[in-house]
């Protein structure tokens, strides 16, 4: 019981407390780029979040049982994106195959998943801050579900922004970054939470 | 003519095409890293080492790679040079590495060095390559250098060195050395609100709308040109 407790508290901390585009920083390319489109915005995010959750759980074990056995710990980097790499194009096949649909709508996004800092950015943080599996997974778990809440809350402003009249200079990424500031700061405002 | 070449390639990468400013590209260190001047400057030296070997590595085995699978290879390259730098910031530079952290290994999905790699030196020579890696790592360390001075000195009112770069406290005598700005024994003008991330948007975005202000303005200025040196054409 007291596990789980400590798992989910895990989960709302690594969503919330320490969100992954607010305050860790990871993936504001993605975040920025993706534009206005709720719903693109959405299956992006849970296209990122499936293979966040993927990787990490198939990184894990990886380090753990063959790097670090093999002596060659240092080679982190190298194998997580090759990992990624791969199991973007899994994702992409199964995808395609299951809801072509689906597939179309997300098309240009898919590939970009590998560069996806978020992604690289969780399983190094597991391992550079040696969290066991099950923090690991929530990291995981919860860093996907930060995500997808930021990057729709942000779509569904940035629609509204569309019809504002914004100063001709901010038009576009700079007003995006403003939007951004203040979600940061009400995000901020989560940071008491965790006591 | 040749000469004239290699300087605009170099050049254009610092302000022209600045990566991170004109292009748009790079954001994620660009926020996370500019808490101070130091660690900034650090993840633009690590930056820049990345992108120049990379870069001469694959111009030089750009007619060998296929182009089928040549984003494996690239990104291959890549996270080889990144391992690289980070064994070797770990063993000089404990406390960069420690500083930067997580963003280290981050260079690997970094859209510049990609980006560069794709657009660059897939299809210029070695040399030529080693210049547009260089000048855009330059470009993109002042940029992150800029973002980083604001933050620090709106921040905490002060710039710190030595505590990332530790020769510099150790030729201090072993503290930081401190520069007051902002901040005296009487009064002080920080707000820690530019440390916090909320900041890091708010200093980025508004230094990208000044520039797009600027850029606004050349622009109108050389439509307003075109117009009266037209109208004067017509009068003749």
């Amino acid at each position: 019981m007291n596990i789980l407790v400590s798992f989910l508290l895990a989960i709302l901390s690594y969503s919330l407390i320490n969100n992954v585009v607010l305050v860790r920083f990871y993936g504001i390319c993605s975040f920025v780029g993706v534009g206005n489109k709720i719903k693109s915005a959405f299956f992006m995010g849970l296209a990122v979040s499936f293979v966040i959750i993927l990787a990490t759980l198939i990184c894990y074990p990886i380090y753990y049982y063959v790097l670090v056995p093999a002596g060659i710990g240092f080679l982190d980097t190298l194998t997580y994106i090759l990992v990624i790499a791969s199991l973007v194009q899994v994702v992409g096949l199964f995808i395609k195959k299951y809801s072509p649909s689906l597939y179309r709508s997300l098309g240009i996004y898919l590939p970009l998943i590998t560069t996806n800092c978020a992604v690289l950015g969780v399983v190094s943080e597991n391992t550079a801050s040696n969290l066991d599996f099950l923090s690991s997974l929530a990291n995981g778990i919860g860093t996907s579900l930060g995500f997808l809440i930021v990057i729709t809350l942000f779509a569904a402003i940035r629609v509204r922004l569309e019809s504002a009249s914004t100063p001709k200079a901010f038009k576009g990424i700079p007003i995006a970054l403003i939007v951004a500031s203040i979600m940061a700061m009400a995000f901020m405002g989560l940071g008491g939470l965790g006591n | 003519m040749e000469k004239k070449e290699y300087k605009s390639t170099f050049i254009s990468g610092i302000i022209k095409e600045n990566p991170l400013f004109v292009s748009l590209l790079g954001f994620c260190p660009a926020l996370a890293v500019t808490k101070s001047l130091e660690a900034a400057l650090g993840m633009g030296v690590l930056f820049t080492f990345v992108l120049f070997f990379s870069n001469l590595l694959i111009s030089l085995l750009r007619k060998l790679i296929p182009e089928e699978i040549k984003i494996p290879c690239y990104i291959i390259i890549i996270a080889s040079f990144v391992t690289v730098v980070k064994l070797l910031c770990e063993a000089y530079l404990p406390e960069l590495y420690s500083t930067l952290g997580v963003f280290i290994s981050l260079i690997v999905v970094n859209c510049i060095v990609l980006g560069r790699a794709e657009a660059f030196s897939s299809k210029n020579g070695p040399v030529l390559s080693m210049l547009d890696a260089l000048g855009n790592g330059l470009g993109y360390t002042l940029a992150i250098c800029l973002i980083a001075l604001i933050r620090e000195v709106l921040g905490t009112g002060m710039l710190t060195f030595g505590t990332t770069f530790t020769f510099i406290a150790n030729a201090n005598g072993g503290v930081p050395f401190k520069l007051y700005l902002l901040k005296g024994e009487n009064y002080g003008f920080a707000f820690s609100f530019f440390t916090n991330p909320a900041g890091a948007f708010l200093v980025v975005a508004i230094i990208l709308a000044i520039l797009t202000s600027i850029r606004n303005k050349k622009e109108n200025k050389k439509k307003v040109d075109a117009k009266i040196a037209k109208m004067k054409g017509e009068n003749k």
